[in-house]
């Protein structure tokens, strides 16, 4: 199958659609982890473990789905150490998430990226995949090694919460600083590890 | 040397074919949808940081 060595030809087949696939990677990482500079060393260290790994890597298939797996899996790791602390950084957010010029839009870029941070990891990256990254149901479930219906219900769920703050206009200040609410989604991650297939323990 | 993709005949374009197209489920999505979209694609338009390029220089020689 797809364990022998690879030929040079093969090898830069690899880096090109790799080096291809390094935006998407940064803006699932930013979508996931909210602060752009811990984001791109998640993107670095997924970077690294692709090429470590290419031999795994069925030419043909999605590069893109391949490496998002990689960084989800560094993402959950690094959050179980405690790398990430989920906090929003405003300032970042503010010169990143600027709209683009001579386009009014009703949703400022800030307040749909803040409201993002606040749903339970598991929910968020769904709703990433699907509904920022337009992949399909089967492909996200592929991604987060879960069933179909899982990502169908965690977009759902994720779908009425920014439908209740952002077509409301209840948006959290920084409800992510709150302690019982950090301490939900480190539960909530602990579960989504749990999940993931017994690849650590 | 020649020969210059063995396999891979269609090869995507990096971003896939459908950026968020056809989001399954509804035919109207609320607005806060395409805020959605714009966040990812407003990322994905950004030009790299060099350090991003000099770690895939730095892939060839490590083995």
């Amino acid at each position: 199958m797809a364990a022998e060595e690879r030929t040079a030809s093969e090898k830069a087949d690899f880096k090109r659609e790799l080096t291809e696939v390094v935006p998407h990677l940064r803006a699932f990482a930013r979508g996931l982890c909210g602060r752009a500079d811990m984001a791109d060393d998640l993107v670095q260290e997924t970077l690294l473990k692709a090429w470590a790994a290419q031999e795994r890597f069925q030419p043909g298939t999605s590069m893109r789905a391949w490496t998002f797996v990689i960084l989800r899996n560094a993402y959950l790791t690094d959050m179980r150490r405690n790398r990430f602390r989920g906090e929003y950084d405003e300032t970042v957010a503010e010169r990143v998430l600027t709209a683009p010029a001579g386009q009014e839009e009703p949703i400022h870029l800030s307040d749909m990226h803040r409201a993002l941070l606040t749903l339970p990891p598991e929910r968020r990256e769904a709703l990433l995949l699907v509904g920022a990254g337009g992949f399909s149901y089967e492909e996200a479930a592929t991604i987060c090694d879960c069933a179909v219906g899982t990502i169908k219900s965690r977009v759902g769920r994720a779908r009425a919460a920014l439908n209740a703050m952002l077509a409301d206009g209840n948006i959290p200040k920084r409800s992510i600083d709150d302690n019982a609410a950090h301490r939900a989604i480190l539960e909530e991650l602990d579960d989504v590890a749990a999940g993931q297939g017994g690849s650590r323990n | 040397m020649s020969s210059d993709t063995p396999k891979n005949p269609q090869r995507v374009p990096a971003g896939g074919p459908h950026p968020g197209s056809g989001s399954p489920g509804k035919g109207k999505d609320p607005d806060w949808a395409s805020g959605l979209r714009r966040l990812y694609d407003s990322v994905v338009e950004e030009p790299l940081p060099d350090s991003f390029q000099d770690l895939l220089d730095q892939l060839d020689t490590k083995k």
